[in-house]
């Protein structure tokens, strides 16, 4: 089975500063792949970097078995790729419906599309504020909009950056469940993520990257066998 | 004052301010989604109106009724939303991440170029329009004939109000559009394409520029004027609104309305300083207008004078183009020294506003009114005092300094393209002054007969004199700028937030800034008064202010050079370009938009960048 998103060597920089050496890394469909790394290891650039937002060079960049370097950052979206940024990145003076609209995008395939019905029982909170502005909202329903947000654009892989930061406890559960939810409707997620016992819990495989560069890659089962390198990368 | 009177006023108030609400609206919502203030905009007006100028008549010759003419209207407007669409493809889209100043620049050359096309297309005499189908009587409102055409105006501006509201609330496209206002990049992240939405708003704000001139015809003729002035007034109701806001604008183009239907009563002729003075009173209280907000303002784009070490290289290359320059009038060309004196004058200018733009990062977009106020410092010291030149020139500096003084007092609040709307605004209002208050300033015609004494009175003397005043002056600058306070004005510009965290009162320092920018530019002013023997209201004036920028733009913004190499090039090829073509404006328009595109360094600032890309 050739994978959903295939990264081979990518590298980034900002500036002059190279964060990124050829990272490689592989997201098959359905799959949840955890993306782990303490501070400022490059996670976030990596997901930036494919989809476009920084610019990055890579020996192979695909999606579907496209080519997605230098497309333009709304090409990349459009072929079914969805992103849900660490700071959220709310519209804050939409509101939450609004928000929503904004993420729509047609069907694709033959899944059944993601709507607000769907969408609402899955995060029953977000009903109840629909007419509510963004920017009036705590940071884990805006966390659900977000990546209720993305799932409007009925998406096949979805990067999601540290959904569990800065949240209450009974939230993470909801975003483990949401994860699931995506999972079992065969959308992939390839997830960054610093609280390893979150990202344990959902991921079938995991990457842990380090100062820019990948240090191990294989499924969870196998990291979490290996005490020597998790308490080495990881601390824990 | 009886009660109908007031009631026409009134009426009549509101008809300019649905006039103008509708173009200012189209200006509002181009810059919340693009962070673009188009300067074309005024122009866009223009073309609207001689569009429906010309087209309507032709149409109503068809079929004589009113569906001709408001057809006519709107096709007009939708002409105008088709050249917004050109202007955002060939230029726009290429400048929105570009400094603020850039921005400004080129959309400034959009202006010039469509002043020279308009003419051409148009021809140069004045185009009324006809007056409305089946709106021509008057009606009766409280004993008083009001033309009917304005009440049709007044209903205009609350129902296109009503029309983008539904648009920007109950439309995919408008909610895109105030998604895109908030965080572009997001946007796009979600699938949606930018270009098309930034395409589209320019569509719908040209739209608005277009209705706005268009609906004009029967109330005032199609004329070349029209841009400067309808894009003075736009900046005035976009920034007390609240830049961005489409509610704020209304609001702003009510009380604007208001204030120059009843303004008339108290000043006659001094409409504009009214609604200037307005502008002060809102951003001095509200530093955003109305409904803005702060952090749209943040983008810290400046663009300046990184670090520099004086060489000796550079000091000898300095001894010798100066005493090159005081070699010249051996040459006994009389027509090369004059222009020579023009020169140094508007270097000695574009150097003043490097102190404000290159050093401290305030993009000043009306520096004409510290030239011009040194201009007419020393005018008015020989007209009314009569003064000789030795007086008459310090006359023109404190003049100058004092109007800086007052002037920074209300800009250093401001910031970005506050900033330079309020420094516009201050010139426009000092413009208006020279030109309406004709009794002391010789209105339109100016003051003549300001000759130099009998010493300087030679055209080498003179050019001597201006040579010593201008190197001294810009020694001096030059010294300010390596000296600590040029450190803590460049510290203040790249981060301010940073610089008041170390104690540095960044509003004092910047008004400081001003008053010896503005008293640079002022001894520029009054040498320039001497050497041309009189001044007018255009030493004030937008193109003035616009002369400097691009000066410092051609000649590179981050260097020392610059601005006096930008002033010796301009100056030449204004000279040799001016006499074999009718289409000057066209050619310096095109030339500020291609520079901006590929030559955004200058030519000092590109000589030194491929020196050290070789190092
Ligand atoms: N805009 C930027 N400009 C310059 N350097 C940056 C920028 N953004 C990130 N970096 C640097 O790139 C490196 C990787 O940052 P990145 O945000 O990808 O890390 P991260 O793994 O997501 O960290 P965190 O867990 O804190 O979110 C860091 O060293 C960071 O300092
Ligand atoms: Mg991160």
């Amino acid at each position: 089975m050739s994978p959903l998103l295939d990264v081979h060597e990518l590298s980034a920089s900002y500036g002059r500063a190279q964060v990124l050496f050829d990272i490689s890394l592989q997201v098959q469909p359905g799959e949840v792949v955890a993306l782990i790394g303490r501070n400022g290891a490059g996670k976030t650039t990596t997901l930036k970097a494919i989809m476009g937002l920084v610019s990055a060079r890579a020996d192979r960049l695909t999606f579907k078995g496209q080519s997605i370097v230098g497309r333009p950052t709304y090409g990349i979206a459009r072929l079914g790729l969805g992103y849900v940024p660490e700071d959220r990145r709310i519209f804050t003076d939409l509101t939450v419906a609004e928000n929503l609209e904004v993420g729509r995008q047609a069907q694709r395939g033959g899944r059944s599309p993601w709507d607000l019905t769907r969408l609402f029982a899955l995060f029953p909170n977000l009903a109840e504020m629909r007419g509510r502005r963004g920017g009036h909202m705590s940071g884990g329903e805006q966390q659900m909009l977000a990546i209720a947000r993305t799932l409007m654009g009925n998406p096949e892989a979805i990067l999601l950056d540290e959904p569990s930061e800065g949240i209450a406890p009974v939230i993470v559960q909801t975003m483990a469940q949401a994860v699931r939810a995506m999972k079992a409707e065969g959308v992939a997620v390839l997830l960054s993520e610093q609280n390893w016992a979150f990202a344990a819990a959902i991921a079938d495989r995991t990457c842990v990257i380090e100062r820019g560069s990948v240090r191990f890659q294989g499924t969870t089962a196998d990291f979490l066998k290996d005490e020597a390198l998790r308490t080495e990368t990881l601390g824990v | 004052m009886d009660l109908s009177f007031v009631a026409i006023q009134a009426l009549s108030g509101l008809a300019s301010a649905s006039s103008l609400f509708i173009t200012a609206c189209g200006l509002t919502l181009v810059f919340g989604v693009t962070r673009i203030v188009n300067f074309a905009h005024g122009s866009l007006y223009m073309v609207g109106a001689f569009t429906a100028a010309t087209l309507v008549p032709w149409l109503l010759e068809f079929s004589f009724g009113p569906v001709s003419f408001w057809a006519g209207i709107l096709l007009s407007a939708m002409i105008v939303g088709l050249l917004g669409v050109v202007i955002e493809v060939l230029l726009l889209r290429r400048i929105y991440g570009a400094p603020e100043l850039f921005q400004l620049l080129a959309t400034f050359g959009v202006v010039l170029v469509l002043q020279d096309l308009v003419v051409q297309v148009f021809g140069p005499q004045d185009i009324l329009g006809p007056r409305a189908p089946g709106l021509r009587a008057p009606v009766e409102i409280l004993g008083r004939r009001f033309p009917s055409y304005e009440l049709v105006l007044i209903a205009a501006g609350p129902v296109v109000l009503g029309a983008v509201w539904w648009l920007l609330r109950r439309t995919r496209f408008g909610i895109l559009v105030r998604a895109a206002t908030q965080d572009r990049d997001m946007v796009a992240a979600l699938g949606v394409n930018q270009a098309l939405l930034f395409t589209g708003t320019l569509f719908l704000g040209a739209f608005l520029a277009g209705l706005g001139g268009a609906l004009q015809i029967p109330r005032v003729a199609a004329n070349t004027g029209m841009d400067l002035s309808i894009i003075a007034e736009c900046f005035v109701v976009t920034v007390v609104g609240g830049m961005g806001s489409v509610p704020g604008a209304f609001l702003a183009a009510l009380i604007i309305g208001q204030l120059q239907a009843f303004g008339i009563l108290i000043f006659p002729k001094s409409t504009l300083i009214v609604v200037f003075l307005l502008m002060a009173l809102v951003l001095a209280v509200r530093p955003s207008g109305f409904f803005g907000r702060p952090e749209i303002l943040a983008s810290g784009h400046a663009v300046g004078i990184v670090s520099r070490r004086p060489t000796p290289y550079g000091r000898m290359l300095a001894a010798i183009v100066l005493a090159c320059l005081a070699a010249l009038p051996l040459l006994g060309d009389a027509y090369l020294l004059k222009v020579a004196t023009e020169i140094l004058v508007f270097a000695l200018f574009a150097f003043s506003l490097q102190l404000l733009i290159g050093v401290g990062g305030l993009v000043s977009f009306g520096h004409a009114a510290f030239f011009g106020l040194g201009a007419y410092g020393s005018a008015l010291a020989v007209r009314w005092l009569g003064a000789p030149m030795e007086a008459a020139l310090p006359a023109g500096l404190v003049l100058s300094g004092l109007g800086a003084a007052l002037i920074g007092a209300f800009v250093v609040r401001l910031s970005g393209i506050y900033l330079a709307m309020m420094t516009l605004a201050a010139a426009q209002i000092l413009y208006a002054v020279a030109f309406q208050w004709v009794e002391v300033t010789g209105g339109d015609n100016g003051i003549v007969g300001i000759w130099p004494s009998a010493w300087a009175a030679p055209r080498d003397a003179y050019y001597w004199l201006t040579l010593i005043l201008t190197a001294a002056t810009v020694f001096v600058l030059t010294r300010v700028i390596d000296s600590p306070f040029g450190y803590t004005l460049r510290a203040a510009r790249d981060s301010e937030s940073r610089a008041e965290a170390i104690g540095i009162a960044v509003r004092q320092q910047r008004w400081l800034a001003f008053v010896l920018a503005g008293a640079a530019a002022g001894i520029a002013g009054s040498l320039y008064a001497f050497s041309r023997g009189s001044v007018d209201p255009s030493l004030l004036g937008i193109p003035t202010s616009v002369d400097a920028l691009t000066m410092l733009l051609l000649g590179g913004i981050q260097t020392i050079a610059g601005p006096l190499v930008g002033s010796a090039v301009l100056h030449t090829m204004r000279d040799q370009v001016m006499p074999v073509t009718a289409l000057w404006r066209l050619v310096l328009g095109s030339s500020i938009i291609a520079m901006v595109l590929i030559f955004p360094r200058g030519l000092v600032g590109t000589i030194r960048y491929w020196r050290e890309d070789r190092a």
